[in-house]
C-alpha cells in the first residue's frame, strides 16, 4: 500500500494506473495493450485503494458501477412487474383487494395478490432498492470526482511517452519547423484553453462537462431526500373533502384552520352539434369540458375548540377547476371528483286514496328531516323512521348502509280528523308499504330537489421545493455532460518530429474535425485514429451513392 | 472537411426536408382548426412521433452527412405514420384534464426526446445488419430477423386494418364483460376470436372460431392475430421469392458503412435525446401531474415505463461509459430502449389501463 | 497511517448517516398505514359539544374523571351491538368516576333522538356537526373508542365492537 513515484519524480496514491502529472504508465499489466484506458485519467479509485475493514468492504460495494447497473436494472424490472396488473389504489373499492384479484385475474391475479405485487411500489424491498440506488449514487460520486479532480488539476502539459503513443488519435509528422505560435493561435481559435510549457502544447475546451456525471448525481441525490422528506410529520398533507352544494365544512389536513363553502359545483361537456368536434363526440359519447367548484374560503376568526360554533372570516371566493387549483397558505385544494345530482329534498302531498283530494304538501330535508311536519289544520305526519340509505338486511328489517341520502325511505304516521289514531305507512322510492293494514290516505310523491356534490383534494406539500431543485441540478448536470465534449490535443516537439495526440470523452469526430481545422495548411500531417487503422477524414464517407 | 455528398444523397435529403416542412404544414394547420396542439390523442400523438424522428434524421444527417442512416430511419418513420393513420383521425375536444399549456410543452417534448433516440435505434439496426454474421444459423441471426419480422407484422397491420377499412367491414357483438355485464362491440375486421360470451348480431358476418376470457378485449386480440397472420404471409412470400433472410438480404446494402462511425451516431443520438427525455417525459411530467393531478407521480403505468424507458438509457450511458459496452453490444442496446419506447406507445396505450387518455 | 485512519472515519460516518435514512424511511413507510392522529400515550385534544338535552360538555371539564369517549354512527351494525354493554357499564360506574362519552358522526338529529330512544341510551351522546372533533381525534374505523384516564392522557384507542367484559375492564382501568 505505498504511494507511487513516477519518473518524472511526481508521487502519485496507490493504485494509480496513470500518472497524475506526465502521464506514464505506471501499471505494468497494461504495458502491451495498444491504447489506454483514460477513465478517471488513470488516477486511483478510492474504493480499489483500501479494502481491509467491513467499513471498506461495504463502502466498495456501494462504490461499484457494476452493482449501480445492477440497482438500476433491479428498479426497472420491479417497476415494469409493477404494471402488469393495476396497482391497489386504481382497483374499484367494492371488494378487498384479495378477492378483486382472484376474481378478476383468477389464478394469476392471486399470486400477484399473495407476493405483494398490488402494493409494489411502496413495499419496503422496492424502497429499499430505491435506497440502495441512492447509496450507490452518492457514495460512487464520492470515490470517484476525488481523483479525477486531482488528475485534471495537476496534468503537465508535456506529456510521457508511451501516453501520447497509446492515445486513440495519434499522429507522428517529419517536421520540426512548425511554428508552435501559429498552432497555438488556431487552437485559442477553436476555442481551446492552450497552456504551452517548452515549447509543447496541451490544448483543451470543456473540461467542466466532465463534472456533468456528478452534478446530475447530486441532482438525483437531492431529488431522493426530497422524496424522503416526505415521511417527516408535517411535510405532507393528502385528504379528500367531499363538500355538497350549500354545505361549508373544516378543510381536513388544516387542523381546523380553515372552512370551505360549495357555492356550486359546474359540470359542462362539449356541444355535440359542434362543428369541429361533432364527429369525434358521436363516436365516442359526450365528452367533459369543464369540471368547477365554486367555492369561499375562510378562516376560523378566534380560538375556539373542535365542536364549538367557530366564527369564520372570508378570505376570498375562488373558483377550483381542473388544472386550476385554489392555493393558500402552502394548502391546495384540487377539483377531483364529483358526485350530480345527489337528492336533497323530498315532498309530498297528503291525499285520499280514492278522492285524491289533498290535505298539503310537506318538504322533508333529506339531510336534516323533522320529527313531525304540520299540514291543514288538523292534519299533520310524524316521522317515525328516517333510513338515507336503504335496504332490508338478512332479516328483512329496514336499515340504512350510510348517511348519504342516496335511496331514501321513511316511516310515516298521517294524522288526519277521522283517523286520530293515525295510519302507518312505508315509503320509499318507487314503492309504499302498509305494515299496519290497508289506509285510506296516503303520501303522494310531489318531487326531489338535488344538489351537487364536490370532491376536492386537499395538498400540502413542503417537499417540493426539495424536488424541484433537485431535477433541476440534475437537468444541469445532464446537459452539462451530455452536450459539451471534454477535448484534449497534446503537440510536442520530439527528435525532430511533432507528435500530436488527441483525446475526448466522446463524440470523436468533433475532435476530428477541430484537428482538422487546426492542421490545415501546416505541415503537420493527419493524425490517425488508432481505433480504426485509418486516417480519421476517411470517417464520414460511408456510401458511396 | 468538406465531403463530397453524391447527387442522389443531396437529392434524397432535400426531399425528406421538404416531406418534414409538409409535415410541420399539417401539425400547424390541424393546431389552428382544432384550437389545441395536436398532440391529444393516439393518432395525433404517434403521427408527431414519426414527424420529430423524420426531423431527428435531418438534424442527424447534418451532423454525420451519412445517407445511409435515411435509408433505415425513413422507413421507420413512414411505418409509424401509417401505423397512427389506423386509428380514429377525425378531432376531439379535449377534457378538462388535459386543458393545460403543459399538455404541448409536456407531450411534444417528450415525443422528440422519444424520436431523437429512436435515430440511435436505425443506426444500432445498421451497425447489426453490418456485423451480423450471415453465413450461420445463430441467435444473433435469430433476433435481427425478429427485429424484421416485427417491421414486416406491422406493414401487415396497415394492410389489413386499411383493406378491411375499404371494404366497409363491420360486425357487431353483444357480449358479457369482466363485472358480468352485458355490453357491445364492433369489430371492423372478421373476427377470429369472439369476445367473452359473444353472441353476433350482424347478419352474415364472419362468425369466430372461440371466445376470450373476459379480460382480454376480442378486438384488439382479433387485430393482433390478423397483424401477425399478414405478417407470417407477407414474410413467407419474401422468403419463398429471395431465399434468405431479411437481414442478409439487406447487408449488401451497407457493406461500405464504417461500424464505428454507426456507433458513434448511436450513442450520441442518445446523448442528445436523454436529456430531452428526462425534461419531456419525466420532469414536465411531473410539474404538470402536480397541476391536474395534485401528485406529481401517481405509480401511473405510462408513467412507470417513461421511468423505466429512462433507467433503461441510464444503464446503456453506464455500460457505456464504465464498462466498456461499446459496438455490437451497445448496439443491440439501443434496439431494446427503442422497444422499451413502442412498448409504452402501442401496449401501454391500448393494453395496460391507465390515466392516459389515448386508450 | 492518518490519513487511512481519517479516510475510515469518514466512511464509517457516511455509510451510518445513509443507514440511518433507510432505517428511518423504511420505518415510517411501514407505520404511514396506521398513522392515526391521537395514539396510545397521547394528551387527548380538548373539545366541547352539545348533547341532545342541551348540556355542553367540555373535555377539559372532566379533569380528574375517566372518560370512555365513543364515536359511533346509527348505519354502523358494530356500534349498535356495543351500545347496550356502554349503558350498563354506565349504570355502574358513573357514579365512581368514569364517564361515557357518545360522539356521533354528523348525522341528523332525527336519525340520532330515534336511535337513542330504540335503545334507551342513559349516558350523554352529541352530535360532532361538521366533524370537526372527529378530525382532530382522527377517526377510522368506526366505531372507535378513546379510553382517557383522569390526568386526559389516551390510555387505549379501541377500534370494532367490544364485549361487555372488555368495556367493563377499560372503564376500571380509568377509574380514578
Amino acid at each position: 500500500m505505498n504511494d507511487i513515484k513516477c519518473e518524472c519524480g511526481h508521487v502519485n496514491p496507490y493504485g494509480t494506473i496513470l500518472c497524475e502529472k506526465c502521464g506514464r504508465l505506471l501499471d505494468e499489466t497494461q504495458k502491451d495493450s495498444k491504447l489506454i484506458d483514460m477513465r478517471y485519467e488513470g488516477g486511483a479509485r478510492r474504493s480499489q485503494t483500501y479494502n481491509k475493514t467491513i467499513v471498506d468492504k461495504i463502502w466498495n460495494f456501494f462504490s461499484s458501477v457494476k452493482i449501480g447497473i445492477w440497482l438500476i436494472v433491479l428498479v426497472l424490472a420491479a417497476s415494469a412487474i409493477g404494471t402488469i396488473l393495476p396497482q391497489e389504489m386504481y382497483i374499484p373499492k367494492t371488494m378487498t383487494a384479495a378477492e378483486y384479484y382472484e376474481e378478476t385475474y383468477g389464478w394469476f391475479g392471486k399470486l400477484y395478490y399473495l407476493l405483494g405485487f398490488h402494493n409494489l411500489y411502496s413495499s419496503w424491498w422496492y424502497l429499499a432498492l430505491i435506497a440502495f440506488l441512492g447509496m450507490s449514487l452518492t457514495i460512487a460520486s464520492i470515490d470517484r470526482i476525488v481523483p479525477l479532480y486531482r488528475s485534471l488539476t495537476k496534468q503537465k502539459v508535456e506529456r510521457h511517452e508511451g501516453f501520447m503513443k497509446r492515445q486513440r488519435i495519434f499522429g507522428v509528422s517529419e517536421t520540426d519547423q512548425t511554428d508552435t505560435q501559429d498552432l497555438k493561435q488556431r487552437l485559442e481559435k477553436q476555442r481551446y484553453k492552450v497552456r504551452e510549457e517548452n515549447g509543447s502544447l496541451l490544448a483543451e475546451k470543456g473540461r467542466f462537462a466532465r463534472w456533468g456525471p456528478y452534478v446530475n448525481h447530486l441532482g438525483l441525490i437531492l431529488f431522493l431526500l426530497g422524496g424522503m422528506l416526505r415521511f417527516v410529520p408535517g411535510m405532507y398533507v393528502d385528504e379528500i373533502l367531499w363538500i355538497r352544494e350549500g354545505e361549508t365544512k373544516a378543510i381536513p389536513g388544516t387542523d381546523g384552520k380553515y372552512f370551505l363553502k360549495n357555492d356550486e359545483f359546474i359540470l359542462e361537456v362539449y356541444d355535440k352539434d359542434d362543428k369541429d368536434f361533432s364527429e369525434a363526440i358521436e363516436r365516442t359519447g359526450t365528452v367533459a369540458k369543464n369540471y368547477q367548484s365554486n367555492v369561499t374560503l375562510y378562516e376560523k376568526d378566534g380560538e375556539t375548540l373542535p365542536g364549538e360554533e367557530v366564527n369564520l372570516k372570508k378570505i376570498k371566493d375562488a373558483q377550483i377547476k381542473v388544472n386550476i387549483p385554489l392555493k393558500h397558505d402552502h394548502y391546495a385544494l384540487y377539483q377531483m371528483d364529483y358526485k350530480k345530482d345527489e337528492l336533497n329534498t323530498m315532498s309530498f302531498d297528503l291525499i285520499n286514496k280514492k278522492t285524491e283530494e289533498s290535505f298539503g304538501s310537506m318538504t322533508v330535508d333529506l339531510n336534516d328531516p323533522k320529527p313531525k311536519y304540520d299540514l291543514k289544520e288538523g292534519y299533520s305526519v310524524e316521522l317515525e323512521s328516517y333510513f338515507p340509505d336503504f335496504e332490508f338486511d338478512d332479516k328483512g328489517t329496514p336499515i340504512t348502509k350510510s348517511k348519504i341520502p342516496d335511496n331514501p325511505a321513511f316511516v310515516f304516521t298521517m294524522y288526519t280528523p277521522d283517523k286520530p289514531k293515525g295510519e302507518t305507512s312505508f315509503v320509499a322510492i318507487k314503492q309504499t308499504l302498509e305494515p299496519l293494514g290497508e289506509n285510506t290516505y296516503k303520501l303522494a310523491f310531489a318531487g326531489i330537489e338535488t344538489r351537487n356534490a364536490a370532491g376536492l383534494a386537499v395538498r400540502k406539500d413542503m417537499t417540493l421545493w426539495l424536488l424541484f431543485i433537485g431535477g433541476g441540478i440534475f437537468m444541469i448536470g445532464v446537459i452539462q455532460g451530455s452536450y459539451w465534449n471534454h477535448r484534449r490535443i497534446w503537440i510536442q516537439r520530439r527528435n525532430g518530429q511533432m507528435w500530436l495526440a488527441g483525446h475526448t470523452n466522446k463524440n470523436w469526430h468533433g475532435l476530428k474535425r477541430d484537428i482538422e481545422q487546426v492542421i490545415k495548411g501546416t505541415d503537420i500531417e493527419e493524425p490517425v485514429d488508432q481505433a480504426q487503422d485509418e486516417p480519421s477524414s476517411k470517417k464520414g464517407e460511408v456510401l458511396n451513392g | 472537411m468538406e465531403k463530397k455528398q453524391s447527387k442522389w444523397a443531396l437529392l434524397a435529403i432535400w426531399v425528406t426536408t421538404i416531406g418534414f416542412i409538409a409535415q410541420i404544414g399539417y401539425f400547424i394547420t390541424r393546431w389552428i382548426a382544432s384550437g389545441h396542439a395536436p398532440v391529444s390523442n393516439l393518432f395525433e400523438f404517434t403521427t408527431f412521433f414519426g414527424m420529430m424522428l423524420v426531423g431527428a434524421f435531418i438534424g442527424i444527417y447534418y451532423m454525420y452527412k451519412t445517407p445511409v442512416l435515411g435509408v433505415f430511419t425513413l422507413p421507420v418513420a413512414i411505418l409509424i405514420i401509417a401505423y397512427a393513420s389506423m386509428f380514429p383521425r377525425e378531432i376531439s375536444p379535449l377534457i378538462p384534464a388535459l386543458q393545460s399549456d403543459w399538455l404541448h410543452i409536456h407531450v411534444t417534448t417528450a415525443a422528440i426526446g422519444q424520436s431523437i433516440l429512436a435515430v440511435s435505434f436505425a443506426a444500432g439496426l445498421i451497425y447489426l445488419i453490418k456485423s451480423v454474421d450471415q453465413s450461420k444459423r445463430s441467435a444473433k441471426t435469430f433476433w435481427l430477423e425478429a427485429i424484421m419480422f416485427f417491421l414486416i407484422c406491422t406493414v401487415g397491420f396497415v394492410l389489413v386494418s386499411s383493406g378491411f377499412k375499404a371494404m366497409d367491414y363491420k360486425a357487431e357483438f353483444t357480449w358479457v364483460d369482466k363485472s358480468g355485464q352485458t355490453a357491445e362491440m364492433e369489430y371492423t375486421m372478421p373476427a377470429l376470436v369472439g369476445p367473452h360470451e359473444s353472441k353476433l348480431e350482424t347478419p352474415d358476418a364472419f362468425k369466430p372460431f372461440f371466445d376470450l376470457p373476459p379480460i382480454l378485449s376480442g378486438r384488439k386480440a382479433n387485430t393482433v392475430i390478423w397483424s401477425l397472420g399478414a405478417g407470417i404471409v407477407l414474410y413467407g412470400i419474401y422468403r419463398l421469392i429471395f431465399r434468405k433472410r431479411a437481414g442478409a438480404l439487406l447487408q449488401p446494402l451497407v457493406k461500405n458503412v464504417n461500424l464505428d462511425l454507426m456507433d458513434e451516431i448511436s450513442y450520441r443520438a442518445v446523448m442528445i435525446g436523454f436529456p430531452v427525455f428526462t425534461l419531456g417525459a419525466l420532469i414536465f411530467a411531473m410539474i404538470w401531474a402536480q397541476i391536474a393531478w395534485s401528485r406529481f407521480w401517481g405509480w401511473d403505468p405510462k408513467e412507470v415505463w417513461a421511468l423505466v424507458t429512462w433507467l433503461f438509457y441510464a444503464a446503456f450511458l453506464h455500460l457505456r461509459l464504465s464498462k466498456g459496452w461499446q459496438g455490437e453490444k451497445s448496439a443491440w442496446l439501443a434496439v431494446i430502449g427503442f422497444g422499451i419506447i413502442l412498448f409504452n406507445l402501442i401496449v401501454v396505450n391500448l393494453v395496460i389501463k391507465g390515466l392516459h387518455s389515448y386508450a | 497511517m492518518n490519513k487511512k485512519k481519517r479516510r475510515l472515519i469518514m466512511r464509517t460516518i457516511i455509510l451510518a448517516v445513509l443507514a440511518l435514512a433507510l432505517v428511518y424511511t423504511l420505518y415510517a413507510n411501514f407505520t404511514k398505514d396506521s398513522n392515526q392522529t391521537i395514539k396510545k400515550g397521547d394528551t387527548a385534544p380538548d373539545f366541547a359539544l352539545v348533547d341532545l338535552d342541551g348540556n355542553k360538555h367540555k373535555l377539559s371539564d372532566y379533569k380528574g374523571q375517566g372518560i370512555f369517549l365513543n364515536f359511533w354512527a346509527t348505519w354502523c351494525k358494530p356500534c349498535e351491538y356495543e351500545m347496550p354493554y356502554m349503558d350498563n357499564q354506565y349504570q355502574h360506574y358513573k357514579d365512581q368516576g368514569v364517564q361515557i362519552l357518545a360522539v356521533n358522526v354528523d348525522e341528523s338529529t332525527l336519525a340520532v333522538e330515534k336511535f337513542v330512544k330504540r335503545h334507551n341510551l342513559t349516558f350523554p351522546v352529541a352530535i360532532d356537526k361538521g366533524s370537526q372533533v372527529l378530525a382532530a381525534y382522527g377517526v377510522d374505523p368506526l366505531p372507535t373508542t378513546f379510553v382517557i384516564d383522569k390526568e386526559g392522557k389516551v390510555v387505549d384507542v379501541l377500534s370494532g365492537s367490544l364485549s361487555e367484559a372488555a368495556i367493563q375492564q377499560h372503564m376500571e382501568s380509568i377509574k380514578p
